[in-house]
């Protein structure tokens, strides 16, 4: 009940950069680890193919929490990023360059390019401006890619032969239920790190005060573009992931819909924290399956014709709900039962820490 | 030549309404509603109901088909947007587009996804009108253009002699200072809203009469607020010009370019727009700042 008292005390330099830094943290990361690893000798493909979207949308949903949730910049343009990530891949598929060791740096080279010309607006424009304009660049780079997709002799998208790495091929659902899992833990593992650091706290600076930031230093034109740069980096990546992983590109996959599921996942999640981000990821993705199995389960027949507006109504009415009268999301509602059970039978945190 | 001056006319109306209504609710709740397509549609479904539960009868059907529209929007503006006074910008424009997603799921609900027309059941007919010159445009093309006209003429009318109209602009320019001289504001943004909704409905109702009407019209909405910030956000008298000239834009690059280019123009003018003059052509100037 150390807890109850106010505080971890923390008694070196190792305790306080630890990121998992109790008994009982680290026994839970363990099992979960464990879990996901051993995942693939008991669950079926459906459930394995489930985790690896959750686990892709997580990619994206922690790179536009860094941009949004971090740094404050509004961006409806994330799909496009992920459009420029795939269409960059499947262009030099279409050259004969298949290896990623070529793909992948030439995405985020461009998707690194890309972010700083977005971002640049981002400078002189606040708020409800810069959101247009990252939603009229979202435009600007799907029509790229369908004159690309154009005059690939009109056909509707491009084929992505599975990556090679070596001998290595990525084939089939447990391999990329690997491969999206480590990519996703290990951006989640990056993410963490930059919010303590100093770009991480120079962006959250920005964030609550842009003049202040300034004023105590920080070079406010330099973090914004990072942020977009770091941001739409991670973004591209996950496209040629995408790209890869679904092995076919077209761009009526990125629409302004998926740009509008990013940014639920993150509000959903909690803006601004990493978990969040994850737990939106999740939700959003396993959301039309949870109402797939509700229709189908109270009237089979009516099903094919009430799915599509329920799941699109759900998601809209959760996201609207979040909106108005939870806008922690998740993590929100997390924490507030944590501290519920941690400090009952009070209902509040001690003002001082006892010390 | 004199197709094309026909065609940017027709196309301008139609963004001129649609800009109209992000205007009128960007002055009131300081908000981009990106709804405004979906508001559209829903108008088109109005008219497609009432012309149903009215066969034959457009003098019935119409009037009743632009009340409920209006209606809408005055509920939205209770339900939704009320309660989002004090919260950050984006939180609010995110609302909206959650408003889009919920009206669209409702419609596809209610009426199904199936491509429908009006016109059927309202018993009136879109016949070609060949005008000077040799262009042709459709009735209901002629419909749009004239109710364009009207609604801007009496939007006019209402907005400089009327008290509730002057009353409205005060709290568009300045909510607190209007509300301390005793004027309703809640009243009056709900009225905003109220014809910000009437206006994307009666784009809507006459597009869908004229091409058809399907769940998915509200891409015409993103579209349109291309208009509204090349105007400039909180000036209703720039919408005509920016309509025109976002339209004259979008057919001449369906004219030299192709359709995939004419698609993109609206958000290539908001860019060009948003990097030159970001508070429009006729918007007040807002301090910019430079990093």
């Amino acid at each position: 009940m150390a807890a109850l008292g106010g505080g971890y005390f923390k008694t070196s330099y190792e305790a306080d950069l630890a990121l998992v830094d109790t008994r009982l943290r680290r026994v839970a990361l363990g099992a979960l680890v464990v879990a996901l690893l051993v995942l693939p000798r008991f669950a079926s493909g459906f459930v394995l193919d489930l985790v690896s979207q959750a686990a892709f949308a997580a990619i994206g949903a922690l790179a536009l929490n860094v941009l949004t949730g971090l740094a404050g910049q509004i961006s409806l343009g994330h799909a496009g990023f992920l459009a420029a990530g795939a269409f960059t891949t499947a262009a030099l598929v279409e050259r004969g360059l298949v290896s990623p060791l070529v793909t992948l740096p030439a995405t985020a080279l461009v998707g690194g390019v890309l972010g700083l010309v977005v971002g640049m607006p981002s400078l002189r424009l606040k708020g409800l401006y810069l959101a247009l304009g990252t939603l009229a660049m979202h435009h600007v780079v799907l029509y790229a890619a369908g004159e690309m997709q154009a005059r690939a002799g009109g056909n509707t998208g491009f084929t992505i032969p599975p990556p090679r790495l070596g001998g290595l091929v990525f084939r089939g659902t447990v391999a990329w239920y690997y491969a999206l899992v480590v990519l996703a833990a290990l951006v989640l593992f990056l993410v963490v790190n930059l919010q303590r650091s100093r770009a991480g706290r120079a962006w959250m600076a920005i964030r609550d005060r842009d003049v202040a930031a300034a004023s105590v230093g920080i070079d406010v034109a330099r973090y914004k573009l990072s942020a977009f740069v770091w941001s739409s980096v991670v973004t591209a990546l996950a496209g040629a992931l995408f790209a890869y992983h679904r092995g076919f590109v077209s761009v009526e996959a990125f629409g302004f819909f998926v740009a509008v599921e990013y940014i639920a996942m993150i509000i959903i999640g909690g803006l601004g924290s990493a978990l969040g981000a994850v737990l939106g990821a999740a939700f959003v993705t396993l959301l039309p399956y949870v109402i797939d199995a509700l229709v189908a389960g109270v009237s089979p027949d009516a099903a094919q014709y009430y799915v599509f507006p329920a799941k699109f109504g759900a998601f809209g009415l959760l996201m609207a709900l979040f909106l108005l009268f939870e806008p922690l999301g998740l993590v929100g509602i997390w924490r507030r039962v944590r501290n519920w059970f941690a400090l009952w039978p009070f209902r509040h945190r001690p003002l001082r820490a006892s010390s | 030549m004199a197709q094309a001056l026909a065609t940017t006319l027709v196309v301008a109306s139609l963004y001129a309404l649609l800009g109209a209504g992000y205007v009128l609710v960007y002055r009131a709740s300081r908000v981009l509603n990106l709804a405004q397509g979906d508001l559209l549609t829903l108008g088109g479904y109005f008219l497609f109901a009432t012309a149903a539960t009215f066969p034959g009868a457009p003098v019935l059907a119409l009037p009743l088909a632009a009340a409920l529209s209006a209606l809408t929007g005055v509920l939205v503006y209770v339900a939704l947007m009320r309660p989002m006074a004090g919260h950050p910008v984006f939180a609010a424009v995110l609302v909206t587009v959650t408003l889009g997603i919920l009206l669209r799921a409702a419609i596809v609900l209610v009426f199904t996804d199936r491509t429908r027309h009006p016109l059927q059941n309202l018993g009136l007919s879109n016949p070609p009108r060949p005008l000077a010159g040799g262009a042709v445009v459709s009735t209901f093309d002629l419909v749009m253009v004239g109710a364009a006209v009207a609604f801007f003429a009496a939007l006019f009318v209402f907005l400089k002699v009327s008290p509730l109209g002057i009353r409205m602009r005060a709290a568009g320019e300045r909510a607190l200072l209007a509300s301390q001289r005793g004027i309703n504001f809640h009243g009056v943004f709900a009225l905003s809203w109220a014809l910000s909704a009437f206006a994307g409905g009666l784009a809507g109702m006459i597009y869908s009469s004229n091409v058809r009407l399907e769940p998915s019209l509200g891409i015409l909405g993103l579209r349109a607020f291309a208009v509204a910030l090349v105007g400039g956000l909180d000036s209703l008298g720039g919408v005509v010009p920016a309509a025109l000239l976002v339209a004259a834009v979008e057919v001449a690059s369906v004219r030299w370019g192709n359709p995939l280019l004419s698609d993109v123009s609206p958000f290539l003018c908001l860019l060009v727009m948003l990097l030159v003059r970001p508070w429009g052509l006729f918007g007040t100037k807002e301090e910019l700042e430079r990093v």
